[in-house]
């Protein structure tokens, strides 16, 4: 019997903006590239964005922020992720971040962050390396 | 693992269902391991046409039973892009409000184009969730093909939803899911034409049922104004109440689950065959050359994978 592992990840938009459009290019973008995409919708709460990746399981969260709330809307995620033994998740950010808030991000264990001009196929790549899988 | 499902840990059940939707190795070995500690739970089946609101109703009934002290396990199933194999589900969207309830566990599902293969998966997963402690799992689905018309059937009870303005809802239902239907919901029932619509329904219940008594319910709801939702819960409880008195179809069940184990184990032993036979190569090359045809040799190679 085959095994059919796909790679799974959930797109969440947390916080108070409504620039939905980024978000569904990416969703999109990776189902287009073979992942089984979960799309929680707008104004997501920190605590509902980690209740769905624990009861969805998925591999990665891309978080799309263009609030200016990044940095602490991540940490509460991150923090959330770690008290349900869940940081094994991979993070990743996209939207608008200024660039000397990258390195606080990834300090905080975000695994990538893409801003506007990034290449779906990019993403794809990093999230695949990082899994070590190829589904 | 299994441990900590039993004991309703969320992570672990999510750890469960993936291992065992992935088909990774030993998937097997757990169903086997849980199976008996299963068939407590009532499985209600949710489907309709797309936009007919199954999301949202099953946010606001899922919402209520959980009040009411059940545990529930949601199955949201969304197609796989037949092309790339990826999908979007996006049946959260409509769930936002039982997202963190503490006693409901949503589970997106992606059909991955299996053949036959959805809904024994379907299955394995309303089990772990029955394991887990569920009392009520409901499976929401497309109501458009064959799969997923399997997946209700392997339910308790079906939940077929329509909705007016939508002006092919009722020919969606004459497509084959009208006799596995419990109960009949016409939905956004604020919109004009409801009621054209639950008449229509009950028309073809009148031509299609042999007695009174078998007629299911046809009921308008609308999860905007809320109307009807009392006496949808009220039917879906009578409906729960029947499966904890143990009044539910268990032989037919277990008949279909054994059939539909068989079909998938059968499909991925004919390709796993196949695939090490040098994957048909020979074989297309008689037809296209005019020495053979589809047929023979679709029966040459089920008589190798059968040792017949």
């Amino acid at each position: 019997m085959g095994q059919d592992s796909k790679i799974r990840v959930l797109v969440a938009k947390p916080g108070l903006d409504g620039h939905e459009r980024g978000a569904h290019v990416v969703a999109y973008g990776l189902r287009d590239e073979g992942f089984e995409v979960i799309y929680t919708g707008l104004r997501q709460t920190p605590e509902q964005i980690v209740s769905a990746a624990v009861q969805e399981d998925v591999d990665v969260i891309g978080l799309s922020i263009l609030s200016g709330a990044h940095l602490s809307l991540t940490k509460k995620i991150m923090e959330g992720l770690k008290a349900k033994g869940a940081n094994d998740v991979l993070v990743t950010v996209g939207g608008v971040i200024p660039e000397e808030d990258k390195k606080t991000l990834e300090e905080m264990g975000v695994a990538g962050v893409f801003t506007s001009g990034s290449k779906i196929k990019d993403i794809a790549a990093l999230i695949r390396t990082k899994l070590g899988k190829n589904a | 693992m299994i441990e900590a499902a039993r004991k309703s840990n969320e992570r672990a059940l999510a750890k469960l269902i993936s291992h065992v939707e992935d088909r990774k190795p030993g998937w097997k070995d757990i169903m086997k391991a849980i199976y008996a500690e299963t068939g407590r739970t009532c499985v209600i089946g949710v489907t309709g046409s797309p936009g007919s609101g199954k999301s949202s109703l099953v946010s606001e009934f899922a919402k209520q039973l959980g009040d009411m002290g059940y545990a529930i396990g949601i199955i949201a199933v969304d197609p796989s892009s037949p092309f790339s194999g990826g999908a979007v589900l996006g049946d959260r969207i409509r769930m936002r409000d039982i997202s963190t309830y503490k006693n409901i566990f949503i589970r997106s599902m992606a059909t991955r184009g299996m053949l036959g293969g959805l809904c024994q998966a379907a299955r394995d997963v309303v089990r772990i969730m029955d394991f887990a402690g569920r009392d009520i799992v409901i499976i929401e689905t497309v109501g458009v093909g064959q799969d997923e018309i399997e997946v209700v059937s392997a339910s308790d009870y079906v939940v077929l939803v329509t909705y007016p303005g939508g002006g092919d809802s009722v020919q969606a239902i004459k497509a084959g899911v009208m006799e596995i239907a419990d109960i009949f919901v016409v939905n956004k029932c604020d919109r004009d034409g409801a009621d054209v619509i639950v008449s229509e329904i009950s028309a073809m219940l009148d031509l299609s049922t042999e007695t009174v008594e078998k007629i299911p319910p046809v009921i308008k709801t609308s999860t905007f104004t809320k109307e009807g939702i009392d006496k949808f819960m009220e039917i879906l409880s009578e409906f729960i109440q029947k499966k904890e008195k143990g009044l539910h179809f268990q032989e037919e069940h277990v008949r279909q689950e054994v059939m539909s184990i068989l079909e998938t184990e059968m499909v991925s032993l004919i390709k796993e065959k196949i695939s090490s036979d040098g994957n048909m190569e020979k074989e297309l090359k008689l037809i296209l050359s005019g020495k053979s045809d589809p047929y023979s040799v679709a029966d040459e190679l089920i008589k190798r994978v059968a040792g017949i």
